[in-house]
């Protein structure tokens, strides 16, 4: 087992990184990824990190060149957030249907305008129809475990899909806190060798990126969706053998306090820290609240999702970005409409709250709830509400 | 994917890893030919044997005989009309293809 | 000269590589120059190479999915990255080669093929950061003067005066009415080895330079001329002719940039006049004497000015 030292969450991940043996790294530097792309160009330029660096000229090069370098058969990395994110846009569906599995951490950041560094998910709220796979972190240590995890499982041959780990911007990426990096044996044991059945070799040469006749199209989406579906079984088997490995344990989806809960809160990232703290306040004064995370976004754990919100009244979904004029926030609407055929379903509500860094404090979350409690008799009148806005 | 079904009858079950072509060139299995309203004849009394015929065409139509003839096989000959405009002796003339 | 050519004896009508990477049944239209210049190409490349294919006609005409023209692995990803995803399968090239995954002293060519749009206007910067970079691959421009894939609408490299179906010609337009960007030049300007430009009209020149290209260590540019009879409203038997055309009116000069240094590699002593060339066109059919002489006063400068940066040796 390794030491559990102080470190800064990005370096511990672009530790990890080079722990994974990744052959390439391509990326573009952009607040506040800045420090995994940095630290790694300087293991790689050290000697400790036996990879190529491609210092592209632009986000989308970036994501580009990480599919030409996946193509040939080499395990790589990249990470970016906000505007680097949605410059990668075009490419990101490409990746999954292609079967390229790159793995990237996302820094989430708020999008422009006005232009802001600080964090949200409304960059990667835009990107939730990529068909990636698309994990939370909700700490330092979660965010260097997920990162195993993703090359684990998006290099799978049952899985072969892009994987990307979402860290919080600042809040997360520039923490300093007590991690714990695995020995390379373990991570040795956990992660083998990139071998893919298909890659550019002029032994055995393909074509891969045809064009897709609308009598092909709509079936070779099929195939990718129910390939996608597919990869959450090798998720979740993937963090079995991650206990078994590192002793640590992770599922889709996380509950907190929610025996006997007839509000929770379901919140995604690191602000479920703050969460907990206002939830076991809530419980001392006799209320019961609960907390929800969700760990996977992508493939969407319909089922263990329906499973933890059972029993509840109202469930109160906060967002971290805004999608304007719509039915609520991106991940309110979707836990709506995954509960809409489950019979007694709870009500859900859905806040935004925590944009372009706005705090979100144990108070905020307490009136959340306590809105969430006023709900729970009264329909609310719109489908979403702002939180900490100033009149 | 089962090798010649028409595309059209292709279930989703049976789209290849990525919608990756695995059979290389397997082009040749498109005829253009079809596309042809003229097509080249070559006059070997003219011919040279210089191979501009063979070079020049975007199709690949031109394959060298044993007597060293550059001949056509009209597979994928879309009668483009190339050869017969590079051919420095005047030795290929383009003739409406019969129906 | 540069070492790593020492040992390539050049081709010759007589030691054409029989091979054909590129297989027929493509679907590019009669008479296409695009699809001569890519076949040529990959002719003089060999079967040890990873293709690469920005989106445009050469790309969906080689792989109308279950059929692909590709006999060598070949990977397309978007329209503006070409150059960037070559950069990705190079790193990776080299990073599998050092870690004993991929035959070491195994050769492979990495080439990446993209059409004028997809090189001048919305590669360029893709092209740009990986020029500057030092990759070991060679870029082939595919240079029809229009976007054609999408219907012929201009693009960079559209030449002055050319009709397309975003310039047209009207009471207030004689059609493009920008001059053709030099991509070589631009290429050049980064220092990287090798730079050239051909047509398939000169089908061992362009071979040789395709070649020289790729035997280069490090970046390498080819800008190929490719008529498109149907976006210029030419006849198909007409695309050879064309090309030479061209060549022998200045308005394409052949030459090499290797390290810097101009080297014109066909000299035009008695140019034809332009008008030659453009009348043959339906493109260019509008245009009036007065644009003509336009066209070829700027012809003879650029020519001068390409004479005097060969003569800077």
């Amino acid at each position: 087992m390794g030491k559990r030292i102080a470190k800064e969450v990005s370096i511990a991940i672009a530790e990890a990184v080079k722990q994974c043996r990744v052959d390439v790294i391509a990326a573009y530097p952009i607040t506040p990824q800045t420090h995994i792309v940095e630290h790694l160009s300087e293991l790689v330029a050290n000697g400790e990190l036996d990879a190529e660096y491609i210092t592209v000229e632009s986000e989308h090069s970036a994501i580009s060149a990480c599919l030409g370098s996946v193509a040939t058969g080499a395990r790589t990395f990249t990470s970016t957030a906000s505007q680097g994110l949605a410059l990668m846009h075009e490419i990101l569906f490409i990746a999954p249907a292609l079967r390229l599995p790159v793995v990237m951490v996302v820094a989430n950041r708020a999008l422009s305008a006005p232009i802001s560094i600080w964090n949200d998910h409304g960059d990667i709220m835009a990107e939730r129809d990529i068909g990636w796979i698309q994990t939370f972190a909700e700490n330092g240590q979660e965010a260097v475990d997920l990162v195993y995890h993703a090359f684990r499982v998006a290099e799978d041959r049952r899985v072969m899909f892009p994987a990307i780990v979402n860290i919080d911007g600042f809040t997360l990426s520039h923490m300093i806190e007590p991690i714990e990096l695995p020995d390379q044996e373990q991570v040795d044991r956990y992660l083998p060798p990139f071998r893919p059945r298909y890659k550019l070799d002029p032994r055995k040469p393909l074509s891969m990126g045809p064009v897709g006749i609308p009598e092909i199209y709509t079936e070779a989406k099929k195939a990718q969706d129910e390939a996608f579906k597919n990869a959450y079984k090798v998720i979740l088997k993937a963090w079995d053998e991650f206990e078994e490995v590192f002793g640590r344990r992770y599922r889709p989806v996380e509950t907190y306090r929610m025996e006997d809960a007839e509000v929770a809160l379901l919140i995604m990232g690191s602000l479920a820290e703050t969460a907990m703290t206002a939830v076991d306040r809530m419980r001392e004064a006799g209320k019961r609240v609960g907390l929800v995370r969700l760990r996977l976004w992508r493939p969407f754990p319909l089922r263990d999702f329906v499973k933890a919100v059972k029993g509840l009244k109202v469930l109160a979904v906060i967002d971290r970005a805004l999608s304007p004029g719509a039915t609520g926030g991106p991940v309110g609407t979707e836990v709506r409409s995954a509960l809409y055929q489950v019979p007694g379903r709870p009500r859900v509500v859905n806040f935004i709250a925590g944009l372009g860094g706005r705090d979100v404090t144990v108070e905020d979350f307490e009136e959340m709830a306590d809105r969430a409690y006023v709900y729970m008799k009264k329909k609310p009148k719109e489908p979403y509400e702002m939180i900490g806005v100033k009149e | 994917m089962p090798k010649g079904k028409d595309t059209a009858l292709i279930s989703w079950k049976e789209v290849p890893f990525g919608c990756y072509i695995l059979e290389p060139g397997n082009s040749v299995g498109f005829k253009t030919g079809d596309w042809r309203s003229f097509r080249p004849v070559l006059d070997k009394e003219k011919c040279v044997k210089c191979g501009q015929c063979y070079i020049m065409c975007p199709d690949m139509t031109y394959t060298q005989d044993e007597e060293g003839y550059y001949i056509a096989d009209l597979t994928y000959c879309k009668g483009c009309g190339i050869c017969a405009s590079v051919c420095p002796k005047g030795a290929i003339t383009m003739v409406v293809e019969e129906v | 000269m540069l070492k790593e050519w020492a040992k390539f004896k050049g081709f010759s009508a007589k030691n054409l590589p029989k091979e054909e990477p590129f297989a027929p049944g493509h679907r590019a239209c009669q008479g296409c120059g695009e699809v001569l210049a890519l076949r040529l190409a990959l002719k003089a490349l060999g079967m040890n190479v990873i293709a690469i294919s920005a989106t445009g006609c050469m790309e969906i005409i080689s792989s109308p999915f279950p059929y692909t023209s590709w006999r060598v692995p070949w990977l397309h990803v978007a329209f503006e990255n070409a150059a960037a995803v070559a950069s990705g399968v190079e790193a990776a090239l080299r990073a599998l080669k050092r870690k004993g995954r991929f035959p070491r002293n195994r050769r492979v060519d990495v080439v990446a093929f993209a059409g004028d749009g997809g090189t001048a206007d919305i590669g360029l910067q893709a092209l740009s950061g990986a020029l500057e970079r030092g990759h070991d691959f060679v870029y082939i421009c595919l240079d029809n003067e229009a976007y054609m894939n999408t219907g012929v609408q201009r693009s960079g490299c559209t030449p002055y005066g050319a009709m397309t179906t975003t310039s047209p010609p009207g009471k207030k337009s004689i059609g493009q009415m920008t001059w053709k960007k030099n991509v070589p030049a631009i290429a050049a300007a980064h220092g990287i080895p090798y730079v050239a430009t051909a047509t398939p009209a000169f089908f061992l020149d362009l071979m040789n330079k395709v070649k020289k290209a790729a035997l280069v260590e490090g970046p390498a540019y080819v800008h190929i001329y490719s008529p498109c009879p149907t976006g210029w409203g030419t006849k198909g038997e007409d695309s050879i002719t064309l090309a030479k055309l061209a060549v022998e009116t200045r308005i394409f000069p052949l030459y090499e940039v290797i390290e810097g240094k101009y080297y014109i590699t066909r000299k035009i002593t008695k140019p034809k006049p332009v008008e030659e060339y453009l009348k043959r066109q339906r493109r260019f059919r509008h245009l009036t004497e007065e644009e003509i002489r336009k066209i070829q006063a700027r012809v003879d400068a650029e020519y001068e000015r390409l004479l005097r940066l060969a003569e800077c040796l």
